[in-house]
């Protein structure tokens, strides 16, 4: 295929670093301040540009649902060489679940013309529901991979390695179709100095689910009610010792206690 | 709301139920007194099995022929319900073949997932899944509301499997419909690693490495460790990612559920992602030259120290043992 037009979904996520907490009235995962580039998305942007590359021509466009306009994770993305981004953005949207977000994903696809190739990550950092890309796949009609490995486009078959529990399978798919990447993939490049001035001034539209005729659901249909949190049982921690050279004694000690050795 | 008719998202492996099939059928049969088993495959070499553990009938769809499961298994699922045997709840394992399944699924149904389970019960408020967040320190509870089914998946090892002496299920052929363009992907080859020892999710003792190990080189010392308690060898995320061990080996939320008699982690930080594959070991042992490292905090016996000292002693120690 000499042109390769690829879809990336990005879900844009607060730092990991920083601790997660959840809100006290809805007990959703609170998604306050700066959201940024989910990093299990960054390997599906890169394989993405690889993609196109190879082929030697098409585009890479990202879509994107978060609350309050959010946009930095998406220019994050654009900076890396995405040309266009999609937005979806609206209140309604608040307590969506995986099912309806890849409805409006899906949607956001269509509106951007569609694609040879859509791309999503195995799972998200901060919800790893794990289902999304495989509904946006059954929303749209298409075949789909999930948790591919290696990822090659030869005419217009897709042949991708997808990891199994107990090894690896090679799977032949046609195109159009939808995947899912795993981690460590393909090495993410680092946004340069000239693409993040350059990212500032691609086109990034923002849209509400209505633009899209997507039926907002929400909390109140999201088929899913929290009726309760609670904190798990501990584990305490024991006894912490510091190596003095014969630490290893200690653990020999242990496991005979335990009648191991 | 009472629940009548549970399905379990069924798996065999070399022609025996697998024991998170079992686990499910088990936590299946407490809450309904009608358990079916859907398995996409073959399942004449295990649906006995399937009937000890509590399922009264078995719909199987014969051979996959490469097609990838989750396209074809929800299509055959959705044909039967279509047909009118519609269940509550549909159990499914956290794996690739359940989780592809379920997803296709929950849009043919148009009905929400609940995923990363541990349990399930059927109260007041409905039917009602519980997950734990933030590396399993708190648990959420979440009620379906709407009709059913309701499509729910479970980590692995969540519940015990027990048999219950049940007699042979009737069995009855499910098909899958034609795909169309939905089945556009096909499994060309298969490749399968090769490994030796106790299972990594069976064995009695797990010892697993991390990125303080420094280089790949280094893992040796688990695997040589491994092998002197006759464990299994593991591994965190970062050193699958890059490339130092297969995902096979992978403990934590992404990888397998692990719960040992002893947990030995060596150069692992212990991120939420991880604890929550390793934290219900009976024992861990943490070896980390951070003593901050989060790991201590769930250890029974913490060594501060550099894994390229304590590692070698204590192969040396074993091996004087042996
Ligand atoms: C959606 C998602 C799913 C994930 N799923 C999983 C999963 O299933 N399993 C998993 O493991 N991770 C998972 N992760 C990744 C997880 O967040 C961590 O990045 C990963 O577990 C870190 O691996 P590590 O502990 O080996 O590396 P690091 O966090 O880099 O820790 C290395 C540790 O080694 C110590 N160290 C360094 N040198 C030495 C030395 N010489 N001697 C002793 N100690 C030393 C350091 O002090 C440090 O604590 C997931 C992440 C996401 C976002
Ligand atoms: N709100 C979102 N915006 C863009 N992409 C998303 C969103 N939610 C999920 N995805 C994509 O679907 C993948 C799996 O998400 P999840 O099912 O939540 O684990 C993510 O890694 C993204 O690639």
């Amino acid at each position: 295929m000499e042109v390769m037009n690829i879809v990336v979904c990005v879900k844009q996520i607060p730092d990991p670093a920083s601790p997660g907490a959840l809100d006290a009235s809805t007990h959703a995962l609170k998604r306050e301040g700066k959201l940024i580039l989910d990093e299990s998305d960054a390997y599906g942007v890169e394989m993405a540009l690889q993609l196109v590359a190879t082929a030697g021509g098409g585009e890479v466009n990202i879509v994107s649902m978060a609350p309050n306009g959010e946009t930095s994770g998406m220019r994050t993305a654009l900076a890396m060489g995405a040309a266009k981004g999609l937005l979806v953005s609206d209140p309604a949207l608040a307590g969506s679940d995986a099912l309806t977000t890849a409805k409006v994903l899906a949607a956001a696809i269509t509106k951007l013309g569609g694609a040879d190739l859509v791309i999503a990550a195995t799972e998200s950092s901060d919800g790893y529901t794990g289902t999304v890309p495989e509904q946006i796949a059954e929303v749209l009609g298409l075949p789909s991979v999930t948790f591919a490995k290696k990822v090659k486009i030869e005419g217009s078959v897709l042949k991708v390695d997808r990891q199994s529990e107990s090894g690896y399978d090679e799977v032949e798919c046609t195109l159009p179709a939808v995947i899912s990447v795993t981690a460590g993939v393909v090495e993410p490049r680092y946004p340069s100095f000239k693409g993040i001035m350059d990212a500032k001034k691609k086109p990034l539209d923002v849209v509400t689910a209505s633009d899209l005729a997507v039926t907002p659901t929400g909390w109140a249909a999201a088929g899913q009610k929290i009726v309760n949190v609670t904190q798990a049982e501990a584990r305490k921690a024991g006894e912490v010792i510091e190596d003095d050279g014969e630490a290893f004694g200690k653990i020999v000690a242990f496991l005979e206690n335990l009648k191991l050795i | 709301m009472a629940i009548n008719n549970i399905w379990v998202f069924a798996q065999g492996s070399n022609g025996v139920a697998t024991t998170g099939t079992l686990e499910l059928l088990t936590k299946a049969r407490s809450l309904s007194s009608k358990v079916t088993a859907f398995v996409g495959g073959d399942a004449s070499a295990f649906a006995a099995s399937l009937g000890e553990h509590g399922a009264t009938k078995v719909y199987a769809t014969g051979d996959l022929a490469g097609k990838l499961p989750g396209v074809a298994l929800a299509a055959a699922m959705k044909s039967i319900i279509d047909g009118g045997d519609s269940p509550d709840v549909i159990m499914f394992p956290q794996n690739y073949e359940g989780r592809d399944t379920m997803a296709r699924l929950s849009v043919k149904l148009n009905r929400t997932v609940l995923t990363n389970n541990i349990d399930l019960a059927d109260t007041a408020d409905g039917v009602v899944a519980t997950t734990p967040v933030f590396g399993g320190n708190i648990l959420v509870a979440t009620a379906f509301s709407g009709p059913g089914p309701h499509l729910v998946s479970f980590r692995p090892k969540s519940f015990v499997a027990e048999s219950a002496s049940g007699g042979a299920p009737e069995v009855v052929a499910a098909t899958i419909p034609d795909l169309g363009t939905l089945g556009g992907a096909r499994v060309v080859a298969t490749h399968t690693e090769q490994t030796t020892g106790p299972k990594l999710d069976e064995a009695a003792i797990v010892v697993s490495g991390g990125r303080g190990l420094g280089e790949a080189a280094n893992y040796s010392m688990i695997e040589d460790l491994a092998k002197l308690l006759k464990g299994a060898p593991g591994a965190s995320r970062a050193i699958v990612d890059a490339g130092w061990v297969p995902y096979s080996y992978q403990v934590g939320q992404t990888g397998k559920v692990v719960k040992p008699s002893v947990y030995i982690a060596a150069g692992i930080s212990g991120a939420t992602q991880h604890m929550v594959g390793m934290k219900g070991s009976k024992n861990i042992i943490a070896i980390n030259k951070d003593k901050e490292a989060p790991i201590f905090g769930i250890a029974d016996l913490g060594i501060v120290g550099d894994v390229h000292k304590v590692l070698p002693k204590l192969i040396e120690a074993l091996k004087a043992r042996a």
